[in-house]
Parts: structure tokens; C-alpha cells; sequence
């Protein structure tokens, strides 16, 4: 047997920062239907991705086993949970902004923060490649698309806005950091 | 004419630009003009950034939205994902009040200012709401005698309260547009179930997001269809090039072609596949467009 949860590890701090995000204070309201987990594509793969428990582990402030819990990045984001739920939480929303604190605390897959990478050095999160230049000739079109692809003040402008919110820093790799 | 911005995204002119050339067309016949967004980013990606970080998740899709209200047209996206992204972001800014202040304070360093004056629209919802089904039936010429499984995607419909496109769990809507074409919208288990490439999953756990589109191609062959129609280029590349990791990974070979609804309706208006890209897939689509030539009568 586990040993049973020290209060004195929790962090109500942490439950508090969630419920910043509009409507998620609901998870106070949750009474354990299953109705979010049972109907998930995701858990039905992988039954250690479990939203219900997730929620009610933030709702108890278990800020470590949840940062640090490699499923929190499986969710689809599909919404069918927080459709079907019937005290009305955002699971979604709620789930999003766990995400967020744990990328403040320095927790990001390496695949996700290559896609953040892509992002800053070229505002798209899929740039173009040669496959699909070729493939846009063939149909009639400009190589290269009317986006920040082809404008490259507009590209100048999407790397000051991610300057400004941090977001470089935030998708670096360590040794850029310094 | 009614005119809109054409607002690509990325995958659909950064990887499947048959998407992107079908919409012209089919927008075209149907009395729509579409202009270029110029200049316009990633969305950006609603689950991946939405999980990184708020700010900049808000900064960048506001700064696209900006540029359509700057030239004075709603925005239309064909992917559920910037629908997604590029609706809620114009909805949280046109309410909340502080939080709209915050982005402007970010958006006048690069010369742009949110107003509110525009809306977010995706083809599938706007085709049905303001084009209408009788004037897409009208326009076919070539009308498909095809078995489809049509696949909504999640953020086309979810969630519900911000979209107000009735029931998420049994639309019928996208349906009806299908089966405008002639085609027939053929009923498959777990219908509604999410391709498994949203959320940043995709590039999280490949092959546990694979194991969802299996179920879904599963159950689309058990019902016998001819082809799989999206509404959502991100859905298209997972159910797409997804059957291409789906062979290297359990060896297992659907060849399913998977259409974009743009690209379905510019087969029923008289173009040719080569014309929409249908033959650019990863999956090789050779049959089925035998099949289309021959008179898909």
C-alpha cells in the first residue's frame, strides 16, 4: 500500500492560481460521475490519462505529481468531457492552464518546445518545405504563400510579439537561456 | 459579392496546398470572394500554445484577426484547429474589457489595434448559415455517386457554447453539405470520435494518437465507404499521412483517400482531381480517381 497524501505537501497556492482561469473553480463541484472519463478516447488507450483524476488532484493542490506527470500531455483536447459534464467544468480549460504552470516551472517536452522554436524563427508551426513548393506549382500557385512566408516585415512583427510575451525564452533551449 | 480574407494557417498551404486551391475555386463559383490574408502567421495552434503559455497564444491570433478587420472583412479559415484558435481569441477579446486592453498594449508596439469589428468564420458553418445548401446544390454539375464518411473533427462543433452550431454530439449540418454533392453520408461507429492529432498530442505520442485514427479508419471501412471527408487540414494530415505511420508502425494498409469537403465540392462543380491536388495526398490515391474520371455518375 501507497502511502496516504501529507497535507503538508500540498500547495493551496496552486489550486488557486488554476482557478484564475474563468470557470474552473467548478472543479469544487465535481461529484466523481465519471461521466468525463468514462466517455474519453484518450483514456480508453491510455488508462493513466485520466482527467477526473487529474481535476480532483489540482482541486487538492498536488502541484508536484501533476507538473510532473508525463499523461498530462496526452489530452486531445477534444472537448467531449467538458461537454458532457454536468456540473459544468471546463475540464479542457482547466487542463490548459495545469499545462501552462508546468511550462512556467520549466516542464516542456523536447518535441513541443522544437514546434515553439519553428514558430519563432518562422510563424508557422508547420513552415513550408521543397515537397510542398513543388506541389504548389503544379496547382497553379504562388511557390510561396501570401503569409508571413512571403512578407517578411509581417514575420518581423509575430518575432517582436513573441519577444514581448517571453515566449522566446520560454521555447530556448538551456545554454541559449543564459 | 460578399467578400471575406482568405486565412490559410499552415498546413493546408505548408503541406496540402490541394486545400487551399479547391477553396478558391469552389468560393469562386459560389459568388464568394475570398482575398488574401497577406502577411497572416500561425493561428496559432489552440492546444499546443493554449498549453504553452496565454499571453502568447492571445498576441499572435489577435494580431491575425487584426489584420482582417483592417481590411474590413470577416475571416475564414478551412481548419477546425484555427477555427478554433482564431474564434475564442476574438470572443475573449471582444468581452472581456482588461484583458482586450493588454493586447492592444502588446499590439500597438507592431502597429495594430483590436477593435472587435469582425467575425471568425469556417467554411463548413459558413457554407451551411449564409451560403446555404440549395445554392450548393445548385452549383454541382458533376453530381458524385460516392459513400462517405464525413469526420466534423472536435473544434468545428466543440465546445458547443461558443459555437452555437446546435448538438456536438449528432450534428447533422456538415452532412447535408456532403450530401449536396450527390454523395451519400454514410452512418460509422464512434462518428464523432477525434482523429487524435489536437491538443499537441500528435507531436506529444505519435503512436498513441495512431491508435485513435486506426479505430476511426476501422470503423469508416467496416461501413464500406469510398472516401473519408474533413472540414480540418490538421485532421486531414493526421488521417492522411497517419496511414502511411500507421503501415510503417503495425503494418497495417488502408488506402483510404481523405478529402477536404473544398475538394469533394470541387469534384461536384466539374473540376478535375488533378486540379484540387486529390492526387498530391501521401496516400496514394490513384483508384479512386480512376474512378472519378470514368464518370463518378
Amino acid at each position: 500500500m501507497s502511502d496516504a497524501i501529507k497535507t503538508s505537501s500540498l500547495s493551496p497556492e496552486f489550486r488557486k492560481e488554476i482557478f484564475e482561469e474563468p470557470g474552473t473553480e467548478k472543479i469544487t463541484m465535481c461529484f466523481n460521475c465519471t461521466g468525463c472519463s468514462s466517455g474519453c478516447p484518450m483514456t480508453e488507450l491510455e488508462p493513466e490519462f485520466n482527467i477526473r483524476k487529474f481535476l480532483r488532484m489540482a482541486n487538492l493542490g498536488m502541484k508536484d505529481e501533476l507538473l510532473n506527470n508525463p499523461y498530462l500531455w496526452y489530452c486531445t483536447t477534444c472537448y467531449k468531457c467538458q461537454e458532457r459534464c454536468p456540473q459544468g467544468v471546463p475540464n479542457v480549460d482547466a487542463l490548459l492552464k495545469i499545462r501552462t504552470i508546468a511550462v512556467q516551472n520549466g516542464v516542456m517536452l523536447p518535441a513541443h518546445k522544437k514546434v515553439g522554436q519553428l514558430v519563432v524563427k518562422s510563424g508557422h508551426a508547420v513552415p513550408i518545405n521543397d515537397d510542398t513548393k513543388e506541389k504548389r506549382k503544379a496547382l497553379g500557385l504562388d511557390e510561396v504563400p501570401p503569409t508571413v512566408h512571403r512578407f517578411p516585415d509581417a514575420l518581423s512583427e509575430v518575432k517582436k510579439l513573441l519577444h514581448i510575451a517571453g515566449f522566446d525564452k520560454i521555447v530556448a533551449e538551456e545554454e541559449e537561456k543564459k | 459579392m460578399t467578400k471575406l480574407s482568405f486565412f490559410l494557417g499552415c498546413i493546408a498551404p505548408n503541406r496540402y496546398p490541394g486545400i487551399e486551391i479547391s477553396t478558391k475555386k469552389v468560393m469562386e463559383k459560389l459568388d464568394v470572394e475570398l482575398e488574401d490574408l497577406e502577411g497572416a502567421s500561425c493561428c496559432p495552434a489552440p492546444g499546443v500554445f493554449r498549453s504553452f503559455d496565454k499571453t502568447t497564444w492571445l498576441s499572435m491570433a489577435s494580431r491575425n484577426v487584426t489584420l482582417s478587420e483592417e481590411m474590413g472583412n470577416d475571416l475564414l479559415t478551412v481548419c477546425n484547429g484555427c477555427f478554433g484558435s482564431l474564434v475564442d481569441a476574438n470572443l475573449l477579446l471582444k468581452e472581456d474589457d482588461a484583458l482586450r486592453e493588454d493586447v492592444n498594449k502588446m499590439l500597438s508596439e507592431v502597429g495594430h489595434e483590436f477593435k472587435g469589428t469582425q467575425d471568425v468564420r469556417h467554411i463548413i458553418e459558413y457554407l451551411f448559415q449564409e451560403v446555404g445548401v440549395e445554392k450548393v446544390k445548385n452549383a454541382v454539375i458533376n453530381p458524385l455517386d460516392l459513400k462517405v464518411a464525413v469526420h466534423y473533427g472536435c473544434h468545428l462543433v466543440k465546445p458547443s457554447k461558443e459555437r452555437h452550431l446546435g448538438s456536438a454530439e449528432n450534428p447533422t449540418f456538415f452532412d447535408e453539405l456532403v450530401e449536396a454533392t450527390g454523395a451519400t453520408s454514410v452512418d460509422y461507429e464512434d462518428k464523432m470520435a477525434c482523429c487524435g492529432a489536437g491538443g499537441g498530442a500528435r507531436t506529444a505520442v505519435l503512436e498513441t494518437t495512431l491508435h485513435m485514427a486506426t479505430n476511426k479508419l476501422d470503423h469508416m471501412v467496416a461501413a464500406g465507404v469510398d472516401c473519408v471527408v474533413n472540414a480540418c487540414p490538421f485532421c486531414h494530415l493526421q488521417l492522411d499521412v497517419g496511414q502511411t505511420e500507421i503501415k510503417k508502425t503495425f503494418g497495417k494498409e488502408y488506402g483510404m483517400p481523405v478529402l477536404h469537403y473544398s475538394q469533394l465540392l470541387g469534384l461536384a462543380m466539374g473540376f478535375t482531381p488533378e486540379e484540387l491536388g486529390i492526387d498530391l495526398n501521401f496516400v496514394e490515391n490513384s483508384k479512386f480517381i480512376e474512378r472519378i474520371r470514368g464518370g463518378a455518375k
